[in-house]
């Protein structure tokens, strides 16, 4: 008798199930990032594969479909291991945080664990797969199960010579399943050219779904790609997927929207000088930055700058450190009066020190979007992101930034990366980076007259009016500051030719001040002689006024002589001399105008 | 019948006592052919030291994983030990013997 007769009551509740005939029904995951990819899950009531290598992943992706789908839409599940004890699965995910046993205690899940060519089997005539029918017959129908995984069907082959036989029985199997509306999960590994080793993809045709881990300079990166799914839309790219402390996480980069809301408000670089290049205040909030440059320039101390204003104004900052522990940060930002312990203390800033070869990129991104949803920074500083180059090539690094300034954005976090520039002319690997980021500072020395300096300009920053002026700066014991800008014939002026233009500056005031002094006192003593000049010429004025009087009393000296003359001669005479009494009046007249 | 893992004492007589079990599902033909291949061979090669259990799985699917059944018709030597299993109606009767280590009586 075949099984497919027995009462099947999935199969009556499925068909009520089905929302509408215009869409394929999906039975969601509940996995992060894979409902995103499917467009909403597996299909509903179909057999779905997933392939892959070895140590892939497909066993959790699996068994993480299976709890999901228990404990978020409960839907209970069956699993049938063909390659692990129940005992291994059970140790195995309960890192992930499932517990198998609690769930198949609750009547929830049901663990077959199948163990094949334990003992030789002969063939001796016909045979089916009624036994394994049979047998997942009873498991669903005990538990009402709704999801299958079948791990790995495969294995079915090494035990069974007539492989024509269980090819038609596996079919059959499909179809049994399809015919009582459970989802299943058929895991199978990579074949020799094909899908799977023994070609089952050719009966699994709903939905095929490819895991792959790579590895690329040490680091493995697994890669999750829907093949094909039949009647319905699908992502189609290779999207990194990760097992985590929570499960599988997919990451689909082209997922994710630039639907971000923007914020005008800005963000203080932590250095004034530096806020007032960006015209109104600093960075735009929730704008991603990145500071570029060759070692040695002061990137970090920028960035630890950023942290502490941040923590200033009482918002929590994030510092992922590639190169350094946080004791060395702490220690050497005090050094420049950056003094972080405090923020640390108060709870407002965190430090996540790692290299970067700890992690691959995809647990990095993973790791790092954790850490962000626990300690909920206004501001996230990785330095330096170059660091990462390590761990994959440029275009990964740029495809992993661009998934972090995406989720950043849309927390409204502002993030600040450094970069580490082999030399000061190729700014060739921050190229992958450049079209990521709002604001690119770049930071480098200029070396000339047997000594280099420190200098900064913003290369760009979207909507804002800054400035394009290459500051100097330098790093003082309270933090960076930007000293003033001496622009000479041959470009800005830096170091010691900046101070000698300063010198040069303060001697030209210096002898401009002496000139007016000069004058000034060359005006005193014109001064002096036009007064002097004055005072001769009125004595001269004087002078000849003093002798024109006297020649006018001369002259009526003369008449009075004659008066006199006559008075005399009169006296003389004895004439009348009562008459020349008013003689020197006109004397007196004369002498008024003096 | 009902007990799957019953240790069963190894008969102290020279003859040793075998002990075979068919897994079957319902009154399939191939269920049928099979019971009947066995009691044919069993009667020839094993006459008076021989139990055969008759499982139906449709009836205690739940006994299919004592003996990891997948495939139907199962038969498995329980005794002498070490286990074997063929699977099949068993018409093949070169393989049956071949499978079950049967001697000639």
């Amino acid at each position: 008798m075949s099984p497919s007769k027995r009462p099947t009551p999935g199969h009556a509740t499925g068909a009520s199930q089905e929302p509408h005939l215009a869409t394929l029904p999906k039975a969601p995951t509940g996995i992060s990032g894979l409902d995103e990819v499917t467009g909403g899950g597996l299909p509903w009531g179909r057999p779905t594969l997933v392939c892959g290598p070895a140590g892939c992943g497909k066993t959790l992706l699996a068994m993480e479909f299976l709890v999901r789908g228990i404990t978020e839409f409960d839907e209970p599940g069956v699993f049938v291991a063909f390659e692990e004890t129940v005992e291994d699965l059970v140790a195995n995910v309960a890192s992930m945080g499932f517990d198998l046993r609690r769930l198949e205690a609750e009547g929830k899940l049901v663990m077959d664990q199948v163990q094949v060519s334990a003992i030789e089997m002969e063939d001796a005539g016909d045979w089916d797969l009624d036994g394994l029918f049979l047998r997942l017959g009873e498991a669903i129908d005990s538990i009402g199960a709704k999801r299958i995984v079948i791990d790995t069907i495969e294995n079915l082959f090494g035990a069974f010579s007539n492989a024509a036989v269980l090819r038609a029985e596996l079919q059959r199997l499909f179809r049994w399943l399809k015919d009582r509306g459970i989802t299943a999960v058929i895991t199978g590994e990579r074949g020799d050219g094909t899908l799977t080793r023994h070609g089952i993809e050719e009966y699994v045709s709903d939905c095929v779904i490819v895991l792959d881990h790579r590895v690329t300079e040490q680091t493995s990166t697994r890669r999750l790609r829907i093949l094909k799914y039949r009647g319905s839309l699908h992502g189609t790219n290779e999207y990194p997927f990760l097992i985590g402390e929570s499960g599988v996480s997919v990451l689909p980069i082209t997922s994710l929207g630039l639907q971000h809301g923007v914020s005008s408000r800005r963000v203080s670089t932590g250095v004034p000088r530096l806020d007032s290049m960006f015209g109104d205040g600093g960075f735009f909030q929730g704008s991603a930055v990145l500071i570029s440059g060759t070692a040695g320039t002061g990137k970090s101390t920028l960035a630890a700058q950023f942290c502490d204003a941040s923590c200033g104004r009482g918002a929590r900052a994030l510092y992922f450190a590639f190169e350094e522990s946080q004791a060395e940060i702490v220690r050497n930002m005090s050094s420049v009066g950056i003094h972080l312990q405090r923020w640390i203390d108060a709870g407002l800033l965190q430090f996540h020190c790692f290299r970067p070869s700890l992690l691959g990129l995809e647990a990095h991104l993973f790791a790092m979007q954790k850490y962000v949803r626990e300690f909920d920074p206004a501001v996230v500083v990785k330095d330096p992101v170059s660091d990462l180059l390590r761990v994959g090539t440029g275009l990964d690094v740029s495809a992993l930034l661009t998934r972090q300034v995406d989720f950043l954005k849309s927390r409204g976090v502002t993030s600040l990366f450094t970069s580490l520039n082999a030399d000061a002319q190729s700014t060739g690997s921050d190229q992958h980076i450049a079209s990521l980021v709002d604001t690119w500072i770049l930071v480098k020395t200029m070396e000339g007259n047997g000594e280099h300096n420190r200098v900064l300009y913003v290369r760009k920053s979207r909507g804002m009016a800054h400035s394009n002026q290459i500051r100097e700066f330098h790093i003082t014991s309270q933090g960076i500051e930007l000293v003033d800008v001496y622009v000479g014939p041959h470009g800005v002026l830096t170091g010691s030719a900046r101070q000698a233009q300063e010198a040069k500056e303060r001697s030209d005031g210096t002898a401009r001040l002496d000139d007016l002094e000069q004058r000034r006192v060359n005006l005193e003593r014109r001064r002096e002689s036009v007064e002097s000049q004055t005072a001769t010429l009125w004595r001269e004025f004087e002078t000849e006024a003093d002798m024109v009087g006297r020649l006018l009393s001369h002259g009526s000296t003369g008449t009075e002589d004659q008066a006199g003359q006559r008075a005399e001669q009169g006296r003389l005479r004895r004439a009348d001399i009562a008459e020349l009494a008013e003689g020197p009046e006109p004397l007196d007249s004369l002498s008024g105008l003096t | 019948m009902t007990t799957i893992d019953r240790l069963e004492p190894v008969n102290p007589s020279r003859a040793e006592h075998w002990y075979l079990r068919l897994y079957v599902a319902g009154q399939s033909p191939k269920s049928l052919h099979a019971h009947a291949n066995l009691k044919r061979l069993c009667d020839q090669y094993l006459l008076g030291h021989y139990e055969i259990e008759i499982i139906d799985l449709v009836e205690y699917p739940a006994l299919a994983r004592g003996d990891d059944i997948l495939a139907i018709p199962t038969l498995v030597r329980r005794l002498p030990e070490p286990r074997h299993k063929i699977i099949g109606d068993l018409s093949n009767t070169e393989r049956v013997i071949a499978g079950l280590h049967l001697r000639p009586a």
